[in-house]
């Protein structure tokens, strides 16, 4: 194939002067689909139960990571139902306090490091490498690694739960309670491996996004043309490596006290329960951002598309994202105002806990001033969007008066602060969450979810959160504190409580329409095209669902809209080997072309070193000397990986008994015929 | 969507794989996941029980033997199991009854003074739960007072396994790991199992 | 309480007033203020409050009137639009002036919380004349009452007296984990941590019953270790305080006497100490008084006969994990130690 014409799209048999080309477009049709065939040879996905154990695609990977997390909501929203019926009434006996301490911490796991992160995670691992034009991730195998440490780990902690040996000292543990004097048994020490084995999968995620995101873009993706979506990931990716080892130094102490008699957090003996809060807060805070700013990435892309026109204020809002991911670092201890800390110290985490309001509100202004004076037809992405807007802005403001000290000395640790903190992650995560599986939905699945069910489902979910949790503020200020199983009636919260627990219902039922509507339109939804809501973005020039090597031809970016920005004769990278996985590595700033990059195919190698950690931490809850065998079984299993064959499942490639090209001569980019 | 005049069996799973129907292998997969956890679900972990409301307290006295010599043939009376000895939690709350009541005040952290010690392998009356369980309820010569109708019997079980634990006896992920003040000794936890002796020395 | 209904849009404050209805006012209420220090607060609240309602409002207006132009248009037959120049540049200027606008309102909000602040801080402890050393257990409230002259130190539990319009001084110690000590009405909260000694102080205006509730999640009965702080006339307090030093009133009938005899023989004595008797332990609350407190287990029941009695023989019914056992007592046994418990006034 010696003339290659420009293409708008991949399938697209291009017109255009004919007359000029030395072959004609019907072998021009036929070399395209037959590279096709081969790409699909190159990048098939092995079957059976070893391929699903094997299989490296990164659009798999993440779709397995959603389905997990979403089985982890559910299983939360569970435990939440539970609470909720338990709370209805005053000193109900429906759940006995110890089933009720396992399950409300079991909740706020459950959802805190289970669902909310790793899906955050999956649309990532799903949509960066889509986005900027690769063919699959930066470091495929060891995407596997992170899911099956994140499976294992969900596992135990729900394996401890059905036993009995659920975790009970609260989704944050504090010591003394979670220490080795008041929490015997093996109950903390089950949260605390799972907290390590969920850590590790959200590092590997991030490293993973790092990579794609920086290195792998389509030519002429600038940095300033990187869309809002990667540029959340990015920021989120960041904060998960600073934040993530406060955390598992937090639990690797406390496992620590509890199993070999170290004195971390011991006073008597000159440790400090203290120290725990630090170092935990120090994760938590950037946790929620962690959790918060992917779903900003998710609104942005939303509302450009609805909005038919592009961002107002690129800038402001990517500056937004990057100061709102530096500044969540430096809010920790306002989480701990009602403890004896210096007042200094007081003052300036009030200052910051305010000013983080004010990125927040930049994103809010600029969005608002996208959306204003465009016709707007309101599907359901849109719709979760707005719902955004109402959830969030009241969950912030919760937020700043929580952040000034004297006022927070009130409702602190009250089921004030349980409002605020399902206002900003469920308005501010979860219905940007449910309005992105509506919008690409179509994209995963080539079927459209159903509009009416969508609206239905909107609506339950907003009006159950308004009952669930709207009351709560009042709870707070009447006096109600955090995490109790009961209350007595004469405190008069009887209402209130009851009020919430209709509401959970109804905002269950709102995600029951949801999970119908999925696996309606599964069989019967709408076939959707390549591009259902004109959308600007790379993910939207592929087919729907998308074929495993992503792109064909790698196109060039020309403007930070690309499909709505791309000419005629824009140009695609050619050269790429179809005979074996390759995709093109750029530079940072100006994503100029620099190298063919070989991805690893399929291998059960990931799996192993799962499993050897897995043993590793599962066993250190009972022995320390699981960490010696560990670290062995660990050191055999990544090295079989590290000499392991890149590309042993490509017959092909072997056949071919080509090299890898590590510094091949520059991929020319073809110009537009003249 | 791609022409796929001519296809060849990988490619069609391939193009299966892609309209999102899992492989078979997959689904077998998950079947046995779930089952696996359901037969989780209905296996009890002793170790992890605890029981506030207790059946109440009889103060009574086991059947205890302190010798291993007897006449003519017939087994031995059955061994009485403590209950506490498997729950992690009991045997947690015995080590904090056994210093709020003052059980340290003569046997201090197990190395003994004014009492024998408990940590060693020796014991006077017996090593048995049901032996320790007459101890504490009917007390013994030489100063060991008796704490009948005072120490309820979940309590004296509590005591029990926790005792036995100064010795290594409880398994190692019930017995109680360090507490919350200067640790005068290994934790419980920490403890290697002794072969518990019968003597019949004097305590020093 | 609720002065400015001229700012406020009419339908927020019937909302509000609907959600108050059923509880504004009450004895565990952070907007119910009866001293300085909630005092203080409530006000802060109410700014911030009113303030964050406005601009709640009005971002919600907004984001309605962007909706204005709606179409049922497919999304991707909708043509792209390219807005012009200068009304990019108006809206650069509109986010411009929001944004300084937010930067302002966030100051002021600072501020005011700055100030707050500086007026809760104790500023020379030495002035209160009355000091309490409150204890946290594992779930009850260990109550110290300090004084130079140590024949006036006395310990009593889960109730606490203070005399109306005096600053008292709470020394917060944690014994076993970390709990906090909230009295919504009266201050913000503390919590008492293990191994340190955070400090509060608090002031009641106005004589009353107010009542609190640990707020640090410490265990199974984190949700029954409640107290309660009775604030009465500073005559009535000292009688109060005079009584509380005085050891345990001696039981005079045969039925007390026989209760009295009950309570040594038991198990009771090994946890709870009655002053002026053999019975010293300080394991659980201590009972000298116990006739005269309001209520049992925490502020769990109200201290009558009948929850005295339910409460000896099973307290784990009400209070299901609290360290105290159940007691197989005889009913005459159970009556007549009930009667000299009720006799300790």
């Amino acid at each position: 194939m010696s003339h290659e014409k420009a293409q708008k799209t991949q399938n697209e048999v291009p017109t255009g002067n004919a007359s000029k080309s030395s072959i004609t477009d019907e072998e021009l049709a036929e070399a395209m689909r037959s590279e096709r065939e081969e790409l699909e040879e190159t990048w098939a996905r092995p079957s059976g139960v070893w391929g699903w154990f094997t299989d490296t695609d990164h659009k798999a990977i993440a779709k397995r990571y959603i389905v997990t997390a979403f089985v982890f909501f559910l299983l939360g929203g569970i435990e939440a139902a539970l609470m909720r019926i338990q709370l209805a009434f005053p000193e109900s006996h429906f759940l006995n306090p110890d089933r009720y301490n396992q399950i409300f911490t079991t909740h706020g796991t459950t959802m805190m490091f289970l669902f909310a992160v790793p899906i955050m995670t999956a649309f990532g691992i799903y949509f960066v490498p889509l986005m900027v034009g690769a063919r699959d991730v930066a470091f495929p195998r060891m995407n596997v690694y992170g899911y099956f440490v994140y499976l294992i780990g969900g596992l135990l902690l729900y394996a401890g739960f059905f036993l009995n040996t659920g975790p009970d000292a609260g989704w944050f543990a504090y010591v003394p309670l979670s220490g080795p004097a008041y929490s015997p048994g093996k109950r903390v020490d089950i949260w605390a491996q799972m907290i390590t084995f969920t850590e590790i999968s959200a590092l590997v995620g991030a490293v993973i996004v790092i990579g794609t995101a920086f290195k792998m873009r389509a030519p002429g993706m600038s940095i300033n043309r990187i869309p809002l979506f990667v540029w959340a990931q990015i920021v989120t990716a960041f904060m998960i490596i600073f934040a993530m080892p406060a955390v598992m130094l937090a639990s690797s102490f406390l496992a620590s006290d509890r199993l070999i008699d170290t004195h971390f957090f011991n006073p008597a003996e000159g440790g400090d329960a203290i120290l725990y809060q630090h170092l935990f807060w120090f994760f938590g805070h950037p946790e929620v951002y962690i959790i918060f700013i992917p779903a900003l990435g998710f609104i942005s892309p939303i509302i450009i598309t609805f909005a038919r026109r592009k961002i107002f204020g690129y800038v402001p809002l990517v500056l937004s994202l990057i100061s709102t991911g530096f500044i969540g670092f430096g809010l920790w201890v306002h989480h701990m105002f009602a403890t004896p800390i210096p007042q200094m110290g007081e003052s300036f985490f009030t200052a910051a806990s305010m000013m983080i309001a004010i990125p927040s509100g930049v994103q809010i202004f600029c969005w608002i001033a996208t959306l204003w004076g465009s016709k707007l037809n309101i599907k359901t992405p849109l719709l979760f969007v707005l719902g955004f807007f109402a959830i969030f802005v009241l969950g912030g403001l919760t937020g700043v008066m929580l952040a000034s000290v004297p006022l927070n000395l009130q409702i602190h640790d009250t089921f004030f602060v349980v409002a605020h903190l399902h206002y900003v992650l469920i308005g501010g995560s979860v219905f940007p969450l449910f309005g992105a599986f509506y919008y690409w939905f179509p994209k995963w699945t080539g079927r459209m979810l159903s509009e009416r069910a969508g609206h239905l489902n909107f609506w339950l979910m907003f009006i159950g959160f308004t009952l669930v949790f709207f009351p709560m503020h009042q709870l707070g200020l009447n006096g109600m504190p955090r995490r109790v199983y009961t209350y007595l009636p004469e405190t008069g919260w009887g209402t209130l409580n009851l009020i919430a627990s209709i509401g959970a219902f109804v905002l269950a039922a709102g995600v029951l329409v949801f999970i119908v509507n999925a696996v309606w339109a599964l069989r019967a939804g709408v076939v959707a095209g390549d591009n259902p809501w004109g959308a600007d973005s790379l993910e939207w020039s592929i087919p729907s669902p998308p074929p495993n090597y992503n792109f064909h031809n790698i196109p060039v970016v020309q403007g930070r809209y690309p499909i709505w920005q791309a000419t005629a004769d824009a140009p695609i990278v050619r050269g790429l080997n179809t005979k074996k996985r390759e995709t093109l590595v750029t530079s940072v700033m100006d994503a100029q072309p620099e190298l063919r990059f070989d991805i690893p195919g399929p291998s059960i190698w990931p799996l192993m070193v799962a499993l050897a950690t897995a043993v590793t931490f599962i066993a250190g809850i009972f022995t320390p000397w699981a960490f010696l065998v560990g670290a062995i079984l660990a050191g055999i299993t990544l090295t079989c990986w590290f000499f392991a064959d890149p590309n042993y499942e490509n017959k092909s490639a072997r056949e071919t008994g080509e090299k890898s090209e590590k510094v091949a001569p520059r991929v020319e980019l073809q110009p537009k015929e003249v | 969507m791609l022409e796929e005049v001519t296809v060849s069996k990988k490619i069609s799973h391939a193009a299966a794989l892609r309209r999102n129907e899992k492989p078979a292998g997959a689904a077998s997969l998950r079947r046995c996941v779930g089952i696996l956890l359901c037969v989780l679900c209905f296996s009890a972990c002793k170790r992890e029980q605890r029981q506030f409301t207790t059946p109440p307290a009889t103060f009574k006295s086991y059947d205890v033997t302190m010798s291993d010599i007897r006449p003519g043939v017939g087994g031995l009376p059955m061994p009485v199991q403590n209950p506490a000895d498997q729950r992690a939690f009991d045997a947690n709350q015995g080590k904090f009854l056994y210093s709020q009541y003052n059980c340290s005040g003569c046997h201090f952290n197990g190395g003994g003074g004014i009492g024998p010690p408990l940590m060693d392998e020796k014991w006077i009356y017996g090593d048995r739960p049901e032996n320790i369980y007459s101890t504490i309820v009917e007390g013994r010569p030489n100063g060991m007072p008796s704490f009948r109708h005072k120490i309820p019997d979940s309590q004296v079980q509590q005591l029990v396994a926790y005792v036995r634990s100064m010795s290594g006896q409880l398994r190692k992920d019930v017995a109680p790991t360090r507490n919350d003040s200067m640790n005068a000794r290994r934790s419980e936890q920490r403890t290697e199992r002794k072969t518990p002796q019968q003597t019949t020395e004097p305590p020093q | 309480m609720i002065e400015t209904t001229r700012t406020i849009p009419r339908f927020i404050l019937t909302l509000v007033v609907a959600l108050c209805v059923s509880s504004c006012g009450g004895i565990q209420n952070a907007i119910n203020p009866a001293g300085p220090n909630a005092e203080n607060i409530s006000r802060l609240w109410w700014l911030m409050f009113i303030v964050c309602s406005i601009v709640f409002v009005l971002v919600m207006i907004a984001v309605l009137l962007s909706l204005r132009q709606r179409t049922t248009e497919a999304a991707d037959r909708v043509p792209l639009l390219q807005p012009s120049e200068e009304s990019e540049r108006r809206r650069r200027n509109v986010v411009i002036s929001l944004t300084t606008i937010t930067v302002i309102v966030l100051f002021v909000f600072l501020i005011a919380s700055y100030s707050s602040g500086r007026s809760l801080r104790l500023n020379d402890p030495t002035k209160n004349g009355l000091t309490i050393e409150l204890t946290g257990h594992q779930w009850w409230w260990e109550v110290r009452y300090m004084d130079v002259d140590a024949s006036n130190i006395f310990t009593t539990a889960n109730e606490i007296h203070i005399p109306v319009g005096v600053p008292v001084m709470f020394s917060l110690r944690g014994a076993d984990v970390i709990h906090s000590f909230w009295v919504p009405n009266l201050a913000g909260k503390k919590d008492l941590i293990p191994g340190k000694i955070s400090t509060i102080w608090i002031q009641a205006d106005k004589p009353g019953v107010y009542r609190g509730q640990c707020a640090e999640y410490c265990g199974l009965q984190h949700a029954k270790m409640a107290l309660w702080v009775v604030a009465e006339p500073q005559e009535q307090f000292n009688a109060w305080r005079q009584n509380q030093t005085q050891e345990a009133v001696a039981a005079a009938s045969d039925t007390q006497k026989r209760g009295q005899q009950v309570f040594f023989s038991s198990t009771c004595v090994m946890c709870h100490a009655i002053n002026g008797t053999p019975a010293g332990s300080n394991i659980g609350p201590n009972l000298t008084h116990i006739g005269s407190r309001h209520m049992l287990g925490a502020a769990t029941l109200v201290n009558t006969r009948d929850h005295l009695a339910q409460w000896i023989k099973d307290s784990q019914t009400f209070k299901p994990g609290n360290r105290m056992p159940q007691n197989n007592l005889s009913d005459a046994d159970l009556q007549a130690l009930v009667e000299y418990l009720q006799s300790l006034q």
